[in-house]
């Protein structure tokens, strides 16, 4: 067999293994519809807003509940000493809060 | 039709010859491009399918939560409160949440109390979380004990366990009935933690919460849109993170890609100048680096992505996991269903494909203009 014909039919087994992975990202998408429901229901029927990822404090918990000081609940200067709080964004506000400030 | 696509097996073969003249080179520039998209596509597909689980999952999440706030924080609803919101045009429906932390000194770690809508357990019975089960070591029917912050200590029958599936969102959960909930946390009575409401006309809701602020100014509505919206920017936080991380690796990477596509070796040279004296045209060449650009990064391409699905989705990220996921002792288990954003893989491709096949073009232009004699020489 010719180098170019190698080359193509890697290329061409590549392309195939490319497209099987939407393949089976669909297949596993069907496979875990169910517990997706359960987690939906549970969602609903608790009236649950978070997700139970980070559980060492609340506003880990609870990003989406807790309020903007709690990160700093020691002291207005303490810094964040959970591994997951230094890990969450801060609020999209307060960047252009500080960069006023400095600016003036 | 039939020439040009036989001139192109012959351009490849010829590619291909010439590649495998410096086999160790290329062999390692190929890896380490492998390498560098298997990382990117991690990240990106990891967080993606994170994103997406979170959205779908809390879309069923109450429309608004409504909190009241004292001095900058959380405070309980008195009675009273929800007939004021009730007066509200384009309220539906709302319901009190009770709902609080308690810190388990035997797993350090938080549990969420709650008391569900329908159906709580009965009195002195509760129904826990998966996570919650392994880290005790419940069954269903064991007893459990917990101290109360007034110091008593509560007994409590497990009457169930939340289903596996659903651990994502209620691994460290402990439901229990009102009464039980009032009596653990000394709860004042016709107080709640929060109010849940559902609004008639969903185009309102934002109308609703500006409604909300002016009839009672210590309360803090907050929007599903909101909380979808927290949890887009932790991941867009996490990716960012561990994308800045890998700049180094990328910059590298683009520094060495650059000195192997832009700066010939002398033996290309050579080879450059002998194909033209022999005959081949300036478009010939161009064409046959055109091919190896091609060759090299679609391989890499490919390779990268096919083994970052793999490895995001059969083997749960392990590279990534610990600083995408987070941390946590009641960590819940979770596998994540793949969702490929087309997009994202069409910026991949576009970023990493097209510049490396662009970028040897340019010094190749340059070589195959200039006189065969004088390339040859130099």
């Amino acid at each position: 067999m010719r180098p170019a014909d190698r080359a193509f039919l890697l290329l061409a087994a590549g392309i195939c293994a490319f497209a099987l992975c939407f393949v089976d990202a669909a297949r596993l998408r069907a496979v875990a519809g169910a517990d997706e429901a359960e987690r939906t229901r549970l969602v609903a029927q608790l009236r649950l807003t978070d997700l139970a990822l980070f559980t060492e404090a609340r506003y880990t918990r609870h990003p989406s509940q807790a309020d903007l000081h709690s990160a700093f609940q020691d002291h207005p200067l303490a810094l964040e000493h959970f591994p997951t709080g230094s890990l969450i964004a801060p609020p999209a506000g307060l960047a252009k809060v500080g960069a006023g400030d400095t600016a003036k | 039709m039939k020439l040009w696509l036989a001139k192109q097996r012959y351009l490849i073969d010829f590619t291909l010859a010439s590649l495998a003249r410096r086999k160790t080179r290329n062999l390692g520039l190929l890896l380490v491009y492998t390498l560098l998209v298997f990382m990117l596509a991690s990240v990106t597909l990891y967080t993606h399918a994170l994103r997406q689980e979170a959205a779908r999952v809390l879309a069923a999440s109450p429309e608004v939560i409504v909190q009241r706030m004292v001095a900058g924080r959380h405070d309980l609803i008195p009675p009273g409160y929800m007939e004021k919101i009730g007066r509200i045009r384009g309220v539906q429906k709302m319901e009190g949440r009770l709902w609080g932390y308690y810190y388990d000194a035997v797993t350090k770690a938080n549990y969420t109390f709650m008391v569900p809508a329908g159906n709580p357990p009965a009195a002195g019975e509760i129904v826990v979380g998966p996570a919650l089960e392994r880290s005790r070591g419940l069954a269903k029917d064991n007893g459990i004990s917990f101290r109360s912050y007034s110091g008593k200590l509560h007994t409590f029958i497990v009457a169930d366990v939340l289903p596996q599936a659903s651990e994502l969102v209620s691994a460290d959960l402990v439901l229990m009935s009102e009464q039980n909930f009032r009596a653990f946390f000394d709860y004042p009575v016709g107080h709640y933690t929060d109010i849940a409401l559902s609004v008639a006309n969903p185009q309102e809701v934002r109308n609703v919460a500006v409604k909300l602020g002016a009839a009672l100014p210590d309360a803090r509505p907050i929007l599903r849109d909101e909380v979808l919206r927290t949890y887009a920017s932790i991941y867009d936080w996490r990716e960012g993170i561990v994308l800045a991380l890998l700049s180094a690796a990328i910059l590298a990477f683009g520094i060495l890609a650059w000195e192997k596509a832009s700066g010939l070796s002398a033996e290309e040279k050579r080879e450059i100048g002998i194909l033209k004296a022999i005959g081949w045209e300036t478009g010939d060449v161009i064409k046959m680096k055109f091919w190896e650009g091609l060759l090299i990064s679609l391989t890499a391409f490919l390779a990268g992505f096919v083994a970052a699905y793999v490895h995001v989705f059969h083997f749960a990220a392990s590279l990534f996991e610990p600083v995408l996921k987070g941390w946590a002792v009641l960590y819940p288990r979770f596998q994540l269903t793949p969702h490929i954003d087309g997009l994202q893989v069409a910026t991949l491709f576009f970023f990493t494909v097209v510049p490396y096949a662009a970028a040897v073009l340019v010094p190749i232009w340059k070589a195959a203009i200039t006189d065969p004699d004088s390339v040859m020489r130099s």
